[in-house]
């Protein structure tokens, strides 16, 4: 073990102040990190402040998009340097607003009446329960629920299984066998791939605009639920809602009848951006969008700033496998997107498309497996 | 931490810096120091960067001057552990096996000739001859991630007939990204990580005419010019220094010739845009960059 990490507290003290605060500006920094980090400056020198920084950048390692607020940090905490642009660094005051229904219970995890000042008619939260009642979908959602398991996304599975027509030949199996027939192999076993579904995750608009849909929206959503293995599901409109777990009761009417009190922004105005903006900075919520297909049930008509949507959606572009937008609007064959967010939003979509009826979306969500259709 | 200072002749990101052109690569003190930091504290390296910016040199150049042999593993979607670690060579096995039941020695098929190697068996056990460089693994899928992850932190594999494979001192492992997808936070964290950016104006001039030795400075400051434009531009395959070199090798090839200099340029720019819509998008714009490039 090297020297410094038995000096005094007070020589290393800067270094882990630096490391609290970038985890305070939500970087992600861990304390093997941070004893890399002393380890390298050890060995550099250090011979000036240059060293300290890319010692800091090689084991701290900030991602790229975010140099100039990291070095902005680093010359703040060691340089005594402050730029513009770090008081305008977000701050408690604006938490991702999310609620998770695991929780329990109508309480978001974050306060909820930080957006009060500011917030433009359209785009307040206007907090509202809801009720529902029956729709005619049925025939098309029980189809679609038949459907789904032979045509949901697939991936290939880590684990291996016998089976007839394999891509590998499983010796190990083979020699067992031999071993029971005096060292003959009798017949050629084959392994292959477990494939898994892979996750689906829905984004359901629960704003004014789309407040004749969102029923369909979540009894669509119910259905899925039921009949996929993996499946998230959140309400997006002023505020991120969880509700996997209250679409996942048996029942659709008390399914509905739990969403209903879950979401707190039925009809308010839309904040996707920011909506999208709080799953991410969830690593829980994060972590379920990774490698999945994602599908958004939206019109677009954003409310929030399209730059907060345009960078959530690059950043889930990331994370995801496949996401599919699909919007009423889209129902008129002369469809182009013009609304701000789909602006924003569009370069970062596999797909673009009709989302009117309950109909079209089960189609889109079946052929969600097949490259380049739907 | 487990801080290794010998790494043969290298004792700091200057020395690194200075021998890397020897293996023709031409480093900054930032990737000279995340390189240097990443020998010393027997970590891995994760380069990050645009395609063509020059990770896959820079581990083929890190492995020239540290005169070790480079074990290249290119990830696809679908590799799994036979590909990246090892299999057993079945084949040969069930031959042993008749031989032996003609003959009366025991035969024991799990030896090492048996054994096929993939590159990061052959790492662990030879850790003092070799580099791993596992290339562009945000193509593989997040499972092999998470099997990687675990040999990151060990350096160690199990073959469940053999028993605990562990490298006896910490091997040199290179990491490549093109950033398609965002990697996971864990296997950043292990690594020292290094972002490579497009080069300085100046320092791509020197790449060039390192490695295009027939291209004159003038050609070379022109194309340097001409590709920073380029790719400032909204193009699906933006060009990089490898792209840089070519076009300055080929506009050089058709001036020699007979073309005139800015035709040399415009003749070769197929080598520059491989995208039939980079071509159609920039075809307006080429005579206006070409003049500024050669101001």
């Amino acid at each position: 073990m090297s020297e410094p990490m038995f000096e005094p507290a007070r020589e290393i003290a800067p270094f882990l102040g630096f490391a609290a605060l970038l985890r305070h500006a939500s970087f992600a920094v861990a304390p093997e990190q941070t004893m890399a980090w002393l380890a390298a400056i050890e060995l550099l020198g250090p011979k000036g402040i240059g060293d300290i920084r890319r010692a800091a950048r090689a084991t701290l390692a900030p991602p790229p998009e975010r140099f100039g607020e990291f070095d902005a940090l680093f010359d703040a905490h060691f340089l005594g340097v402050v730029a513009p642009a770090l008081q305008a660094e977000p701050s408690e005051d604006e938490a991702p607003l999310a609620a998770d229904d695991s929780a329990g219970g109508l309480e978001p995890i974050y306060g909820d009446d930080m957006h009060e000042s500011g917030a433009k008619a359209t785009g307040a939260e206007r907090l509202s329960a809801r009720r529902f009642v029956a729709g005619d979908e049925g025939d098309t959602l029980r189809q679609f629920a038949r459907a789904l398991p032979t045509r949901a996304p697939r991936r290939q599975g880590y684990r291996w299984r016998k089976a007839r027509s394999g891509s590998r030949v499983d010796a190990r199996r083979m020699f067992r066998d031999a071993m029971r027939n005096a060292g003959e192999f009798v017949r050629v076993h084959r392994r292959r791939r477990r494939l898994r579904q892979r996750r689906i995750v829905v984004l359901i608009d629960v704003s004014g605009s789309m407040k004749e849909r969102t029923q369909a929206h979540l009894r669509f959503a119910h259905a899925l639920t039921r009949a996929a293995e993996a499946v998230e599901v959140f309400t997006v409109g002023t505020r991120l809602t969880r509700i996997t777990r209250a679409v996942r009761l048996r029942d659709h009417e008390q399914a509905l009848t739990a969403v209903s009190f879950l979401v707190a922004d039925w009809d308010g105005g839309t904040r996707l951006g920011e909506a999208l903006g709080a799953l991410l900075s969830i690593p829980r919520f994060a972590a379920l969008a990774r490698g999945a297909a994602v599908v958004v049930l939206s019109d677009g008509l954003e409310r929030g700033d399209p730059g907060a949507l345009r960078a959530a959606m690059a950043r889930f572009a990331q994370l995801a496998w496949r996401i599919v937008w699909l919007t009423p609007l889209a129902a008129d064959p002369g469809f182009e997107p013009r609304t701000a967010g789909l602006v924003a939003a569009r370069p970062f979509l596999d797909v673009l498309a009709d989302g009117g009826t309950v109909e079209s979306i089960c189609a889109h969500v079946l052929n969600l497996a097949n490259r380049g259709a739907a | 931490m487990a801080v290794r200072r010998t790494i043969v002749g290298i004792g700091s990101p200057r020395e690194l810096e200075e021998a890397l052109p020897a293996a023709y690569y031409l480093a900054d003190d930032e990737l000279a120091t995340a390189a240097y930091l990443a020998l010393a504290l027997g970590k891995p390296l994760l380069l990050e960067g645009f395609p063509g910016v020059g990770k896959t040199e820079a581990a083929k150049a890190i492995a020239g001057v540290l005169g070790r042999t480079l074990l290249r593993l290119q990830c696809y979607e679908g590799i799994d552990a036979s590909a990246a670690l090892y299999e057993w060579n079945f084949p040969r096995q069930m031959l042993a096996l008749r031989q032996e039941s003609e003959g009366s020695d025991q035969i024991d098929i799990y030896r090492d000739e048996f054994l096929i190697e993939r590159p990061m068996l052959a790492c662990l056990r030879r850790p003092e001859e070799t580099v791993l460089l596992i290339d562009e693994i945000d193509r593989s899928d997040h499972e092999f991630e998470a099997f990687l992850l675990e040999f990151l932190s060990d350096f160690q594999i199990s073959i469940p007939e053999r028993g605990p494979i562990r490298a006896y001192e910490r091997p040199v492992v290179i990491l490549t990204s093109n950033r398609t997808r965002e990697l996971h936070e864990a296997l950043r964290r292990r690594c020292v990580y290094h972002w490579i950016d497009y080069p300085t104006p100046d320092r791509e001039m020197r790449i060039i005419m390192m490695r295009a030795s027939g291209v004159g400075e003038r050609a070379a400051r022109a194309v340097v010019a001409a590709v920073g434009q380029l790719r400032r531009e909204p193009l699906v395959k933006r060009p990089g220094i490898a792209e840089a070199v070519e076009w300055a090798e080929a506009a050089t090839l058709l001036n020699e010739q007979g073309s005139r200099w800015p035709e040399a340029f415009r003749r070769s720019l197929g080598v520059v845009l491989k995208d039939e819509d980079d071509l159609v998008h920039i075809a307006p714009k080429i005579d206006a960059i070409l003049a500024e490039a050669q101001a």
